[in-house]
Order: structure tokens, then C-alpha cells, then sequence
């Protein structure tokens, strides 16, 4: 099949690049330079593409380009930048919970879908809400804490 | 039993303004806000995308090799082969350091030529106008291979009659220990346990693949952005392409994690090569699936133990054997075991000591560091091997330990004194005790504690005479710039140096910014290995801030007229001590320098202890700069029925001298025995005559946020490091007693000891069966 015009709503912005049908919205993101999306499988084992689409976190290399055509597409780096960053973000960076930075866009946005739907997350919650994204120099434990130090800075109202 | 830490022994560590405070790492922000650019994020203009043909024959002659149709591609820019190289090979040490001879023809080549010895050895580059025409440029690549006998196994490999993996024969290398009189050691206990444990090949990964991206520039230097440990890789680089050192220039990009798996040469020379060739911007990423091909594995082990015990505890005499699997080329082998040898016999005093061991060449995947680098590997089997002890001589694991546990001023296996401080005692004791109640045991679910006590050296082997340079500036607003070499690895490297430097120059984090990670324009300050860039580059960084606090300090004893000793600098002013309002900002202090020309940019280097190489037939000597102690102690759960294990606890005690940043240390602890735990329970890289079985992270599992309890980190602070405050190291020392703490726990749990990793519910099971059958 020939590539067609998709047009792509990305953080806001949209975006209309000729695409074949066999483009993952991963490389369709990147290849527009939303490399805060990161990829580190391929093959939704990892998480580290996750973005959310129409507020459902998704592995960005699970879904094809043309699929996400009219859909609401937030990266990580559209929930807050470093001079308005989201209270999730803060959070991240005051508990420690990047180390190499490679995982946590993608640990981001699927906690971000958490908070959306619960603010008042258990433990047990958030390991099962980030159990498909991969970490690999943290064990977990300051990204846990990361989400519980958002979660209650939401509650009360920050932002 | 019961564990009560005893109070620590008091220890003078005065109070600091940036040093010890849990401070929100420089780098933070970035990363959690995506700013952070990786390597496989930056493109260029008129780039070029790479590809790699790897060959698929574990063992076998390259017969025919024709590469025409895929030149001819449309698209296609390039393809080269080693009939267009200069014949370098890949050598993945620092040259002129290492001391131990290579082995002729050893050493990995950059593309084979005539004979392939692993599944997915470079034999082809392709550069393409894009990714699609190079992917169809590999298939258009022709091949034929002649199949030959592969080895797969160290032990088959040191037979007689084995195929040889390269000339003369399989053994890479071998290291040996020979201390007091074993044979009278023997003969003076009482019982004699003799154990082997091994344990799997298990990757690195790393979140982010390899990436990287090479351009040739209007001076000829051939500059590539790539993630990397080392970016002094650049000579090994330039004498494969062959160009002189200074037309090399790694530009070190964040790493998204390494582990020991960037620590050798991964995409480099492919794009210096392909950039050379075609005077055009290249980028090559690898694939999850290409990474786990190209990457090196952490060493499979197998270490038999034979100790001789006194009833009341005490250790007579320890054999101890290990051979680990070098894969198809030696990269590292020769050192990690070189560490797993010295520290074989654990972090206890025994006299009588005989040690062999042996690195083999084989068919497999090659294998390299990893965090840990074979002290990890000793470590499962000696820590395994004391809990086995103190069963033979029904005495509590920590008991039976505390007899025989190394103490400062006494000499390790090698007979290096160990200057610094050793709470081992203190560790296991507080980790056990921090347990708590413990669960009760619930149907077939039965729960059982393992503890672990670690030594792991940080810093380099001394005899490779390692160096640090780092350089440090004061800005004339009073801001600081620091530049050293250390890459990042994700662990806060940059964020360390800031740390110190703000401390010695009064300022906070925000004022100060680290250029780092860069061949030509930043300092050279080694690898980021070995645990060694906080004592080494962070050693260097305080040396130069203090050459520029000293400067600062006596200009304004100069304008305040007072002596030297009563300046102090914070909050970027300079003080007088005892009148604290009498201050200027360092502003105001650095222009009157420049006023008078006085010098405020110092580059300072820090050597370690140099050493002359050991005699590999009878190491003795001093090899480490030092080491750091550790104790890790879970508990676990077992389902005797389906052979799960789940993990209810889990706590790291490690002493690091001094926690710079604590958020830092305990995300080390906490992340280390993470990486410990899943190697432990769930990780093995399987390969199958040559074969990997496990060739993405779908087949390839390591922990999720759901199989790992929190780790509880508990930092104690000794101020005995050799590194900057005191510290020690604790980016490997994290790791090491996970594993063989979590093994002891299952076998408490189940009464019986399952001597492989990983170690998983089927071997669980069997294990149980054994059981079942001997109690009948």
C-alpha cells in the first residue's frame, strides 16, 4: 500500500506527514522528533514508548500510525516541561526515581493514566499499573514513591 | 534467633552544606521531563543510516562472502567488509595499563573474515540513505559458511581433543592463590563441606540499545556521539580505523543504563568506519534483539568450595576452584576472573588457602563486565557455601560467620591489608533485624531469611595505574564550571561532582555546570567502571575546587585583613568566620581576582596507588585501592506445591564511607539488588549450542515493579573510604550480596539447597522431590 496523508494530534500541535501503513506511532512520533519517546524493544515488552491515546496509556510500538489518525496523542513531554513541570514529573526528579532517565517518560505516562483514574492509588496499585514498563537501575522502589509523592501533591490541590 | 544491632563505634564526620544532604540530582528534571537527549535521539543532516550483517553459525568458515548486489542497491552508500579495513582489531582495554600479555589473535576483530566463533559476529556494514534500504541491504548479502565443530561448554572445552576456539588451546586465563598449609588445614578439622554452585549467562539490559552517531568534520577528526562507560575508547577506535588518537572525538551522550555492557567497544568503530568511508553523517541503532546479540554476557561460574571447619566455627583450610565461560573472545575475562579469585574466599580470614581458576573459551556468546565484575559471581558461592557450613556444624549462619569474619588490619586471601573499616557484623545484624517478625509460614506456602555478607573492591586494579583529571572554573558572576571526562551512567556521576565541587566552593547545585563525558574538550577521567568515578573523577574534582577555594580564600583574608584560616565561603559569599556579616559575594571576590590576575581555573589529576602487576601463579600482594562491606537479607515465601517463590523482604546494609547524596545511594542499593534478586530468581540467558533461546525481552524476563518488595536501604557511614569525605563505592558492592542472601532464604525456606541459578520453581520442585524421596 502508498503511503497516505495522516494527520496526528501530538501535545496539542497537529501534524500531517505522509506515512505508509506499516509505520508504528512510536517511529511516526520520533520521526517527528518527540524523542522523549523512547524505544527500547520494539515489541511492547519494554513500556518505554508508552504515550497516552485519548487518556489510555498505549506502547506507542504496538500501534500503527494510521490507527492513532484523530486520536488525542500526549507524550511525557506534553504533560510539563522543565519550567512547568507536572507534579508527576516533580516528583519523579525529588524522589530519585530516575537514574539513567531512559524508562521514565514511559513510567510517566503510564502512571499518569493511574492518577487519572485513581488519585488515592495503593502500593499494590501502582506496581500492577507500572508492571509493563521495564526499569532497570532503580528495583522500582523511588518510582513507587514518586507516584505516591504526586498522587498526594494532586490530592492537595497543587495543580 | 534474634538479631539486636549493637551501637555503632562513634565517628567524626563533620556536618556539611552540600556533601551528605539527599538533594534533588542535577540531572533529575531533564529526565523526567524527556528534555534529556540520548544517543539514538540526535540526527544530522545528510545522514546516513547504518546496519550490521552478523553471521548466524555458532562455528564455521566463511566460504564465500559477496556483497555486490547489496552495493548496488539503489540507495545504498556503502557496504564494507573486512577486505576494506586496515585489519585493526577490537581491543577493549586501556592501552599500555593492563600489564597481562594478550594472547596472539585473541582478540575480537572488527568484522570477521575467514572464520566466525558466535551466533551474530560482524561480518558487513551497510550505510544507506535510509533504515528501510539498509535493512533489504542485508538481505541482498550473500553468504556461505563451511559449518566446524563449536564447544559450548568450559568444561568440555578444557578436554583433550576439544575443538579450539582460537590458538593454541581454550584457557584464556588462569589465576591461582596459594596460601599457608591447606593439606595441615585439612587435617585439623573437624568437618569438611564441600559444595558447587553455579550460575547462568545473564545480559545487561539496559533500557536503551546501543546507538550512536559519527560524522567526519572539515579537520578529518572523526567525531562520534555515542553511549558509552569509556569514552577513552577513542585510541583503541582510532588504531582500528587507523588514524592518529587525535583524529578521534567521543562526545559521550546520558546513558541510558550500562551495567558493565558499555564498558567495551559496541558501535564505535562500525561508525568511524562507515563515516570515514562515505565522508557523510551515519547513524547506527541497534535493535533489542541486536543488543542482546552484540553485547557481552556476565560470566557463567561454576565454583566448587571445600572448607575445612573446627566444631566451635572456626575455618581450617578452603579449596576453592572456579571456571567461567569467556564465550568466543576474551574481552574482560581475564580480570573479572582475576576479582572473582581474589575475592573467593569472601570477606573472611582463612589461612590456609588454595584457590585455581580458570577462564575458557567456547562457542557461546562472549562475555565482558557487569556489575559485579566475578566478585558478584564469588560471592553466590561462598555466601552459599558459609550458610552450608554453619548447617554442617548446626550453628546460626551469622554466629558461625562472626568467627571468621576479616576485621581492619587484617590481611585478605591475597594478603592485602585492609585499611579501612569493616562492619560486617554490624551490617548483617542490622539488615536481619530490620526483617522484623517474621511471616508465618501458611499451608504449602513456607517462608524462610537468607542473609548474604559481601566484600567488593572499588576502584581499578591498582597495577593498571589509574588516573583522573577533572578541571574547575569560577565563573566572574560566581558561578562554577566543572569539566571532567566521567561519563554518566544514570547513577548521578555529574550530580556527585557537582555536589563536591559546590561544597568546597560555597555555592549550591543550581550555580554549578559539569561538562563531562567528552574524549577531546573535557579532562580525561577514565571509565565509568569498576566503581571507580566517584574516588577517582570525584577525587579530582575536589583536588581542583580546593586549588580554586585556596585562591578565593587568600584574596579575600587579603581584603578583609585577617588570616587565611578565618575565610569560609557559602551561599556564594566569602565570609570572616567569627564575624559572619563582614562578607562579599564570590562575585565581587572572583572579579578582584581577575583584577590581579590571579588564576581561578584549576586542572588537577588524581592517581590511585600504583602497583606492580601479581604473580599470576601465587597472587600476593596489594591489588584494590579498597573495599566496601556489605550485608543483604531477605525473606521469602515458597509455594512447595507450584515451586513459586515470592519475595516478602528485602534489605541492603552497606556501609559507603560517606553517602554524598543519600537519595543516590540508597536508589544504588535498592536498584542493585534488584538486578541481584532477578538474577537469583528469574534470569538466565539460555543458549543452546551456540544458540540463544532467549533472544528478546519477552523471552528474556527480569524483574517488574511487581515481583520486588521495597527495598529498605540502610546507609551507615564509617568515613573510612579512600574516596572524596570518605566515601567508599557502592555502585557494585549494591549488588553483590543480593543474589546469594536471596538463595539462602529459599533454602531456609525449603530445607534443602538448590546449587544453580537462577533459581526457579521447576528446579524448586525437584529439589522438593529429593527431599520428599530421602525422608521416605
Amino acid at each position: 500500500m502508498q503511503p497516505k496523508i495522516v494527520s496526528l494530534n501530538v501535545n496539542g500541535r497537529e501534524h500531517h506527514v505522509a506515512l505508509a501503513p506499516n509505520v508504528t506511532l512510536l517511529q511516526a512520533l520520533r520521526d517527528l522528533s518527540y524523542t522523549d519517546v523512547k524505544n527500547g524493544c520494539e515489541k511492547g515488552d519494554c513500556g518505554a514508548c508508552a504515550v497516552l491515546l485519548d487518556g489510555k496509556a498505549v506502547n506507542s510500538c504496538l500501534v500503527l500510525a494510521w490507527q492513532a489518525e484523530g486520536a488525542e496523542i500526549v507524550t511525557n513531554a506534553g504533560l510539563g516541561t522543565m519550567d512547568n513541570p507536572h507534579p508527576l514529573q516533580e516528583a519523579f526528579a525529588d524522589s530519585g526515581a530516575a537514574q539513567c532517565g531512559y524508562c521514565t517518560p514511559g513510567m510517566i505516562v503510564a502512571a499518569k493514566a493511574l492518577l487519572d483514574r485513581n488519585l488515592n492509588p495503593a502500593e499494590e496499585e501502582i506496581r500492577e499499573a507500572l508492571s509493563g514498563n521495564l526499569c532497570r537501575c532503580t528495583g522500582y522502589g523511588q518510582i513507587v514513591e514518586a507516584v505516591q509523592m504526586a498522587a498526594e501533591r494532586m490530592q492537595e490541590g497543587e495543580r | 534467633m534474634k538479631y539486636e544491632a549493637k551501637p555503632l563505634p562513634p565517628v567524626d564526620l563533620p556536618e556539611l552544606r552540600q556533601v551528605g544532604k539527599p538533594l534533588r540530582r542535577v540531572d533529575a528534571l531533564g529526565k523526567a521531563t524527556g528534555a534529556t537527549v540520548y544517543a539514538g535521539d540526535f540526527t544530522m543532516p545528510n545522514m546516513l543510516h547504518a546496519q550490521v550483517f552478523r553471521g548466524s553459525w555458532p562455528s564455521a568458515r566463511i566460504r564465500r562472502l559477496d556483497v555486490s548486489r547489496a552495493r548496488a542497491l539503489d540507495g545504498v552508500a556503502c557496504v564494507l567488509t573486512a577486505k576494506d579495513l586496515p585489519g585493526g582489531r577490537l581491543a577493549t582495554d586501556m592501552p599500555g595499563q593492563t600489564g597481562q600479555k594478550q594472547r596472539k589473535g585473541s582478540q575480537a576483530p572488527v568484522l570477521a573474515s575467514d572464520r566466525v566463533r558466535f551466533v551474530g559476529e560482524p561480518i558487513a556494514l551497510v550505510a544507506a540513505e535510509t533504515l528501510d534500504v539498509a535493512e533489504r541491504a542485508l538481505e541482498l548479502i550473500e553468504i556461505e559458511y563451511e559449518p566446524l565443530p563449536g564447544v559450548y561448554d568450559p568444561l568440555e572445552a578444557m578436554k583433550p581433543g576439544a575443538p579450539v576456539v582460537y590458538e593454541p588451546d581454550n584457557i584464556v586465563a588462569s589465576w591461582k592463590i596459594r596460601n599457608g598449609d591447606v593439606e595441615a588445614g585439612f587435617s585439623e578439622a573437624d568437618v569438611i563441606v564441600e559444595n558447587t554452585f553455579t550460575m547462568p549467562f545473564i545480559d545487561h539490559a539496559y533500557l536503551e540499545p546501543e546507538a550512536g552517531v559519527a560524522w567526519m568534520d572539515d579537520q578529518n577528526v572523526i567525531n562520534i556521539r555515542v553511549c558509552t562507560q569509556v569514552v577513552e575508547h577513542f585510541r583503541s577506535i582510532a588504531a582500528a580505523v587507523g588514524v592518529p588518537h587525535n583524529r578521534v572525538h567521543v562526545r559521550g551522550t546520558m546513558i541510558g543504563g550500562g551495567f558493565g555492557g558499555k564498558e567495551d567497544i559496541t558501535v564505535e568503530i562500525f561508525l568511524a568506519l562507515l563515516a570515514q568511508a562515505t565522508r557523510r553523517p551515519v547513524k547506527l541503532v541497534y535493535t533489542r534483539e541486536e543488543s542482546l546479540l552484540a553485547h557481552s554476557k556476565r560470566h557463567p561460574f561454576i565454583i566448587t568450595h571445600r572448607t575445612g571447619v573446627k566444631t566451635d566455627g572456626r575455618i581450617t583450610a578452603a579449596e576453592i576452584e572456579m571456571v567461567s565461560d569467556a564465550g568466543a573472545y576474551p574481552y574482560l575475562s581475564p580480570y573479572v576472573l582475576l576479582y572473582a579469585t581474589v575475592t573467593a574466599c569472601g570477606p573472611y580470614r582463612v589461612h590456609n588457602l588454595k584457590v585455581d581458576s580458570v577462564s575458557v573459551a567456547t562457542n557461546n556468546p562472549f562475555t565482558s563486565a557487569f556489575r559485579g565484575f566475578g566478585g558478584a559471581q564469588a560471592a553466590v558461592a561462598y555466601e552459599q557455601q558459609m550458610d552450608e557450613i554453619a548447617k554442617a556444624l548446626a550453628m546460626d549462619p551469622l554466629e558461625f560467620r562472626k568467627m571468621n569474619y576479616l576485621e581492619t588490619g587484617n590481611r585478605n586471601a591475597i594478603g592485602q591489608k585492609i585499611e579501612s573499616t569493616v562492619w560486617l557484623e554490624e551490617e548483617a545484624t542490622r539488615a536481619l533485624a530490620a526483617l522484623g517478625e517474621k511471616t508465618p509460614d501458611d499451608g504449602p506456602l513456607k517462608v524462610g531469611r537468607g542473609f548474604a555478607t559481601t566484600m567488593q573492591s572499588y576502584g581499578r586494579i591498582m597495577w593498571f595505574h589509574d588516573t583522573a583529571r577533572s578541571w574547575v572554573g569560577i565563573e566572574q558572576d560566581g558561578s562554577v564550571v566543572v569539566r571532567c571526562g566521567a561519563p554518566d551512567l544514570g547513577a548521578g556521576q555529574v550530580n556527585s561532582l557537582c555536589q563536591i565541587s559546590s561544597e568546597a566552593l560555597g555555592v549550591s547545585l543550581a550555580d554549578v555546570t559539569v561538562y563531562n563525558s567528552d574524549s577531546a574538550l573535557t579532562p580525561l577521567a577514565g571509565t565509568t567502571t569498576a566503581t571507580r568515578q566517584l574516588y577517582m573523577s570525584g577525587n579530582a574534582t575536589l583536588k581542583a575546587a580546593r586549588m580554586v577555594r585556596a585562591a578565593l580564600v587568600e584574596r579575600a583574608a587579603q581584603h578583609f585583613e585577617v588570616a587565611p584560616e578565618e575565610i569560609d565561603l557559602a551561599d556564594r559569599r566569602a565570609f570572616v568566620r567569627s564575624d559572619p556579616d563582614t562578607s562579599l559575594p564570590l562575585a565581587d571576590l572572583a572579579k578582584m581576582c581577575a583584577a590581579d590576575g590571579i588564576k581561578l581555573q584549576h586542572l588537577a589529576l588524581f592517581t590511585a596507588p600504583f602497583t606492580a602487576p601479581l604473580d599470576p601463579e601465587n597472587l600476593r600482594g596489594d591489588l584494590f585501592p579498597d573495599f566496601t562491606f556489605s550485608a543483604h537479607a531477605v525473606e521469602v515465601a515458597v509455594d512447595t506445591e507450584t515451586g513459586e517463590i515470592t519475595l516478602l523482604k528485602s534489605v541492603g546494609c552497606h556501609d559507603v564511607g560517606r553517602a554524598i547524596n543519600p537519595t543516590a545511594v540508597e536508589g544504588q542499593i535498592q536498584g542493585g539488588s534488584a538486578q541481584g534478586i532477578g538474577w537469583a530468581l528469574m534470569e538466565e540467558v539460555q543458549i543452546e549450542e551456540g544458540v540463544m533461546q532467549t533472544p528478546s525481552l519477552a523471552e528474556y524476563l527480569i524483574p517488574t515493579a511487581k515481583d520486588l518488595p521495597q527495598t529498605e536501604a540502610i546507609i551507615l557511614e564509617s568515613g573510612s573510604g579512600v574516596g572524596p569525605f570518605g566515601a567508599k563505592g557502592i555502585g557494585e558492592p549494591a549488588l553483590t550480596p543480593a543474589a546469594p542472601a536471596v538463595a539462602n532464604a529459599v533454602a531456609d525456606a525449603i530445607g534443602v539447597r538448590i546449587h544453580e541459578l537462577p533459581i526457579t520453581p521447576e528446579r524448586v520442585l525437584a529439589a522438593l522431590e529429593t527431599l520428599g524421596g530421602r525422608e521416605q
